[in-house]
């Protein structure tokens, strides 16, 4: 308890800062606030997979892609009622996930890595040659934001920004719970040794079953929002690309924690709107920040600033 | 029958290509635990490398000998200066070999430009063979010719020599290979050598049907990853029946149902998962 309430305060003090934010900041940088927000709840739906169930998925951008796609399809085709686009996204992202957990959890190790890379490029393939259906390369553009049936525009900048704000605040709350639960500490014990956990009576296929279903769903709330935020979906939602670079986050903020990775997903974000600005070779510093992380920051920027002792001890 | 006949062809000479990339990222694990996501960025690199090399010198033997060198040292820097420091460290592989990815991938850009590009084919191999209506490219029939003469070789060195035993060991067990006082490092840097040597390989003679653009290497990447998944890990043979089952289901697919072609590959491979989580050849 001792730790958690200077946690709450700083969680608190954090929160009335974005509430804020709007009011001064120029719609620029609402907007990249906005990013931010959106891939930190990627990158934290990540985690509960690859930093606390030590499943490491790269595929994770299907939740996020299938979502996006989900909700591209419905508002143009069916209805910008916000909670029905809602309701299909988070849906068909939940089922989708449901049915690679099934899939991919037939491996371990290496193999859950390949497969869930594999699945994931399946699903961008299908994206980009189903032509009629998704628009194939085109993707789908012209996404408005959504309506709630209300007087409130969410076109304006600061008005989506309070929307998105709701559910990574929504997110952020549910998985702290989650991972202080006894749920929480299940998928913990599950990572460090399975086998333990499965003669103690868990039913590890279920937990980690769920932990998937979990990340999965989550990361269609981002996927949703992403949709939305920029009006315009493309099989790089799906692609491997994507999926890699949450990973990134993951690791590069801190993995098993809940801050490292929005942490990471800011640094991402932000490094990428300002050098993205400066020069064309993105990609390329992308790549060395890929392995500087590795070499230099293995347990991400949480792990070599604060956790450093016990880190090293559980490795 | 025509159809049949010329999709069957193609499909082959498409999965003796895939063959050659998989055997090193197949290989590579197995012995080494080293998953390699700049796998396909060896096939890019030999691609383009040939490419400069057959436009200056008009000779496709030397821009095949000078990008599989190439390539080859590229791969012993990798492995020897960061790889072999993650042993069994997935994780900090999937995100290292992702870097070395996109700086090998927007390098390359920057180089040779976004154009899609096709190398030209050898003299020696531009005339078609016909059998009454169907019609072959002789260039293919070398593609196949060499795809089956590399997984020979292969699979006589691995069987029949001491070395190939000792990686069949190191596949098998590799501290105890070690233990018994063979240089296990030294064996892992040639194999790992060999195996991007063969995809550059696969980048140079690929070139002139499969072409070399930016995203090769990714796309790439996932053939040969799903040839893997489907044969099994650290295995020759499962990566050649892989290569098989890919090359074909994937030219079919493509032929027959051109907006699912994907799926097409993809619905097999879910079911050799389900039947069998470790590939057709691998070990659980």
């Amino acid at each position: 308890m001792m730790m958690r309430s200077p946690g709450i305060a700083a969680a608190l003090a954090l929160l009335v800062v974005l509430v804020l934010l709007p009011l001064v900041l120029p719609k620029y940088y609402v907007d990249l606030v906005t990013q931010v927000m959106i891939y930190a709840i990627f990158a934290m739906s990540l985690d509960i997979l690859l930093g606390y169930t030590g499943l490491p998925s790269l595929g994770h951008a299907a939740s996020f892609g299938i979502s996006a796609y989900t909700v591209g399809l419905v508002s143009l085709k069916v209805t910008s009622l916000f909670f029905v686009v809602m309701g299909a996204a988070l849906g068909v992202s939940l089922a989708l996930s449901a049915l690679l957990a099934v899939l991919a959890m037939r491996s371990r190790g290496v193999y859950f890595l390949m497969i869930t890379l594999a699945l994931a490029q399946l699903l961008w393939g299908v994206a980009f040659q189903w032509r009629s259906l998704t628009g194939g390369d085109d993707g789908l553009t012209g996404i408005r934001r959504p309506s709630l049936g209300v007087s409130v525009s969410f076109a304006d900048a600061a008005n989506f920004y309070y929307l998105v704000l709701v559910f990574f605040v929504l997110v952020v709350v549910v998985l702290s719970v989650l991972v202080r639960s006894p749920f929480g500490n299940a998928l913990r014990g599950i990572r460090e040794s399975e086998s333990r956990m499965a003669s103690l009576g868990y039913n590890v296929w279920l937990y980690k079953f769920l932990a998937f279903v979990i990340a999965g769903t989550v990361g269609g709330v981002a996927g949703m929002l992403a949709a939305y935020h920029i009006g315009y979906v493309s099989p790089a939602d799906l692609g491997i690309l994507l999926s890699a670079k949450v990973m990134l986050m993951v690791i590069l903020g801190g993995a098993g924690t809940l801050i490292g990775p929005a942490l990471g997903a800011a640094l991402v974000v932000l490094l990428e709107n300002f050098v993205s600005a400066q020069t064309e070779r993105w990609t390329l510093i992308l790549g060395a920040i890929y392995v500087c992380v590795v070499l230099f920051a293995p347990h991400g920027i949480l792990g070599t600033f604060k956790l450093k002792p016990r880190q090293a001890a559980e490795t | 029958m025509t159809f049949w006949l010329v999709q069957t062809f193609n499909g082959l000479s498409f999965a003796m290509l895939l063959f050659l990339l998989a055997a090193g990222l197949s290989v590579a694990y197995g012995l080494m635990g080293i998953l390699n996501l700049a796998h396909g960025s060896y096939y890019l690199l030999g691609a383009y490398l040939g490419l400069t090399v057959i436009k200056t010198t008009n000779n496709f033997l030397l821009a095949i000998l000078c990008a599989v060198a190439a390539v080859a040292v590229l791969g012993v820097v990798m492995q020897r200066f960061f790889l072999r420091r993650f042993y069994k460290n997935e994780l900090a592989q999937v995100l290292l070999t992702f870097g070395f990815l996109f700086i090998i991938g927007d390098l390359s850009l920057w180089i040779w430009g976004g154009n899609p590009q096709v190398l030209p084919k050898p003299s020696l191999f531009e005339a078609s063979y016909r059998f009454g209506e169907v019609v072959v490219p002789s260039y293919r029939v070398f593609v196949i010719g060499l795809g089956l003469l590399v997984a020979l070789g292969l699979w006589l060195f691995q069987e029949k020599t001491s070395i190939g035993a000792i990686i069949r060991a190191g596949v098998d067990d590799e501290e105890m290979t070690r233990g018994l006082g063979i240089n296990t490092p030294f064996l892992f840097t040639v194999v790992f050598a060999v195996g991007a040597a063969l995809a550059a390989l696969a980048g140079v003679v690929g070139g002139p049907f499969v072409g070399v653009y930016p995203g090769a290497d990714i796309e790439i990447l996932l053939f040969a990853l799903v040839v893997v998944i489907i044969g099994g890990v650290g295995s020759l043979k499962g990566a050649f029946v892989g290569s098989l089952v890919v090359g074909l289901l994937d030219n079919f697919g493509k032929a027959l149902f051109p907006e699912l072609a994907l799926f097409t590959m993809f619905a097999p491979m879910a079911l050799i998962l389900i039947a069998r989580p470790a590939g057709l050849f691998g070990k659980e």
